[in-house]
């Protein structure tokens, strides 16, 4: 049994963590259908991330949302709210029963997550490139408090191209603040086509590493990787840690997996029934 | 003599207090605490204070993280930076979320003088207003501004208040209580009421002493809180002369003339006049030479007064 750390209540066999993830991309592509829209792309991308922070990483307790030493997880790519809503429920935050629910009138949740409907969400996003600075700010706070509490923040790769995101850079580098983690979910697609075509950010490593910050490049679906990842980040001193999670837009299902038409639709029934197909398989 | 001191220094004073009383308070600023005064709790609280260099939407983000995790951020920064460069950051992440992030701006209106139209601020008022859940404070003098930062603290949720750079005349003793969303009754006039705010309270205390020789009743109001705003009071006044003045150092499209005719058209229409800055940027000059420039005056105030009085 490939086994990886020791968080307490965690998952350490890797199977069953990659059966969870599974388990995830189903559930989110239900949800997805049944709602008719939102963002199928980028919530796959993100899965085995997320899945990796909420079952084998973070300190968390779904009885007890507010918990004080809790790891914190801010969604700065606030558009995979599918992917952290089916997280939160399989974690046992809500009833699963509610992910049909999601953008309906009245329902807690929302097209973008809102922290005011759903207390298990720490704060409210979906316009790009504020995390970050959110993040900076809790991460702030937990120094302050001499908190034992890590931050973790997921930005997408397009999201880097708000300068606000690079305002969070240096701040978090000048105040050295080695309880944060950030990761970019590095798919390579965003709305209007590649990232590379629409407003490239390579040298993706080398501008990070220039701002200050400790890089690391992992395979983001690997969830052994992204976890010996994450545990090298908590190890660095002095700096915040970058991990640069190398992804597929879709990935999971073949006739979504680098898609740039899949950034914003949901999936149809024809196409759902496609992807249960293969991830039941 | 009056005795004479800028709001924004009632501010620096008031932060260091609530600094000393309650360890939860933090501060930050974007390259500006000497002139927003947050330098003196800087220098007292230096582990309590985050510079955020010139970096207005990363300011914002960060508050409302130390807000989350139970801090009570004051952020400030210059009003037309602050309500203007992150007005996208303050409505997604401080109003949405409903964030306990106390935005103090300093530097409001055109009597920020020399530096122009750049640096003065007449929209943050409109800008802030218009945002959910968002309370806007302009206090009038020293010792509101002071009991305004204290009551703020004390209040859950998103709060902008406007400070001024300049000194000016101290209008309320210690006596005097401040509460959001209520206005300051100074006299109500059987033939016009003046509502104003910040600097333009004082200017409207002496207009009515003006026309008082000339055997005119002018009332005057200060609606330090512009949002939520006491309708009640506006109501009241405007029953009582059936003419309204508003005089603000702040565009007359969004901010307090606009709030008041809002109250007063859906409630009781009676005629009206606006006097603030008609819908231009500000440009370079002396204080006092803008005010002049701008009709910003005691005198302008009351020649707007005659005008409505004729009106009715």
């Amino acid at each position: 049994m490939e086994t990886v750390k020791e968080t307490e209540g965690a998952k350490t066999d890797i199977n069953e963590l990659k059966d969870i993830a599974r388990r995830i991309r189903i559930n989110l592509l239900r949800m997805l259908t049944n709602a008719g829209s939102g963002h199928t792309g980028g919530s796959l991308s993100a899965a085995d991330i997320v899945t990796a922070l909420y079952f084998a990483k973070m300190k968390h307790d779904p009885k007890n949302p507010k918990w004080e030493e809790r790891d914190r997880f801010i969604l700065s790519k606030g558009h995979a709210a599918p992917l952290l809503y089916t997280v939160l429920a399989e974690c046992g935050y809500f009833d699963k029963s509610e992910l049909m629910t999601l953008r309906r009138l009245s329902s807690r949740l929302q097209g973008h997550p809102d922290c005011k409907a759903l207390p298990c969400v720490e704060i409210s996003t979906g316009s790009l490139g504020q995390g970050l600075s959110i993040a900076n700010g809790v991460a702030l706070s937990g120094k302050l408090d001499k908190a034992l509490f890590r931050v973790y923040v997921l930005l997408g790769d397009g999201e880097t191209q708000e300068g606000q995101v690079w305002e969070a850079a240096m701040t978090a580098a000048h105040y050295k603040l080695d309880n944060l983690c950030a990761i970019i979910d590095r798919n390579r697609l965003q709305i209007d086509g590649t990232v590379e075509e629409i407003m490239s950010i390579e040298p993706v490593v080398d501008k990070w590493e220039a701002f200050g910050w400790n890089v690391i490049e992992t395979d983001g679906h690997d969830i052994a990787k992204i976890l010996s990842a994450l545990n090298e980040a908590e190890k660095v001193k002095g700096k915040p840690t970058m991990i640069i999670a190398h992804t597929i837009k879709g990935k999971g299902v073949s006739i979504f997996e680098g898609k740039v038409e899949y950034h914003g639709i949901a999936p149809t029934k024809e196409e759902l029934e496609i992807a249960l197909k293969e991830l039941e398989a | 003599m009056v005795e004479m001191i800028a709001t924004r220094d009632a501010y620096g004073n008031a932060l260091t207090e609530l600094g000393t009383a309650h360890q939860d308070v933090v501060v930050l600023d974007a390259d500006l605490s000497g002139s927003t005064k947050t330098g003196k709790f800087a220098k007292k609280f230096p582990e309590r204070f985050f510079n955020m260099g010139i970096s207005e939407q990363d300011l914002v983000g960060t508050a409302v993280g130390l807000a989350i995790s139970g801090k009570v951020p004051f952020a400030s920064t210059f009003a037309v930076f602050e309500s203007g460069r992150a007005w996208e950051q303050i409505r997604q992440s401080v109003c949405y979320p409903f964030s306990n992030v106390k935005l103090v701006a300093s530097h409001g209106g055109i009597t920020v003088g020399e530096d122009g139209a750049s640096h003065q601020s007449v929209e943050d008022i409109a800008l802030m207003r218009v945002l959910p859940n968002m309370t806007v404070i302009i206090p009038a003098d020293a010792e509101e501004m002071r009991q305004v930062i204290n009551v703020v603290y004390d209040y859950r949720g998103p709060v902008y208040v406007r400070a001024g750079r300049n000194k000016t005349p101290v209008i309320y003793g210690k006596d005097y209580q401040f509460k959001i969303g209520k206005a300051v009754v100074h006299h109500i006039g059987k033939d016009v009421n003046i509502i104003a705010a910040g600097i333009m309270v004082y200017f409207s205390l002496q207009a009515a002493e003006e026309m008082k020789k000339e055997g005119i009743d002018a009332g005057v109001i200060n609606m330090s809180t512009i949002k939520p705003i006491d309708k009640e009071a506006i109501l009241k006044a405007a029953e009582a002369s059936r003419a309204i003045i508003t005089a603000e150092e702040h565009s007359v499209i969004g901010g307090l003339g606009s709030a008041v005719a809002e109250a007063l058209v859906e409630n009781l229409p009676v005629p009206m006049m606006r006097v603030g800055i008609q819908d231009r940027f500000g440009t370079s000059g002396k204080p006092e030479e803008l005010l002049k420039y701008f009709c910003l005056t005691a005198e302008d105030i009351k020649k707007a007064a005659m005008e409505v009085i004729k009106r009715k």
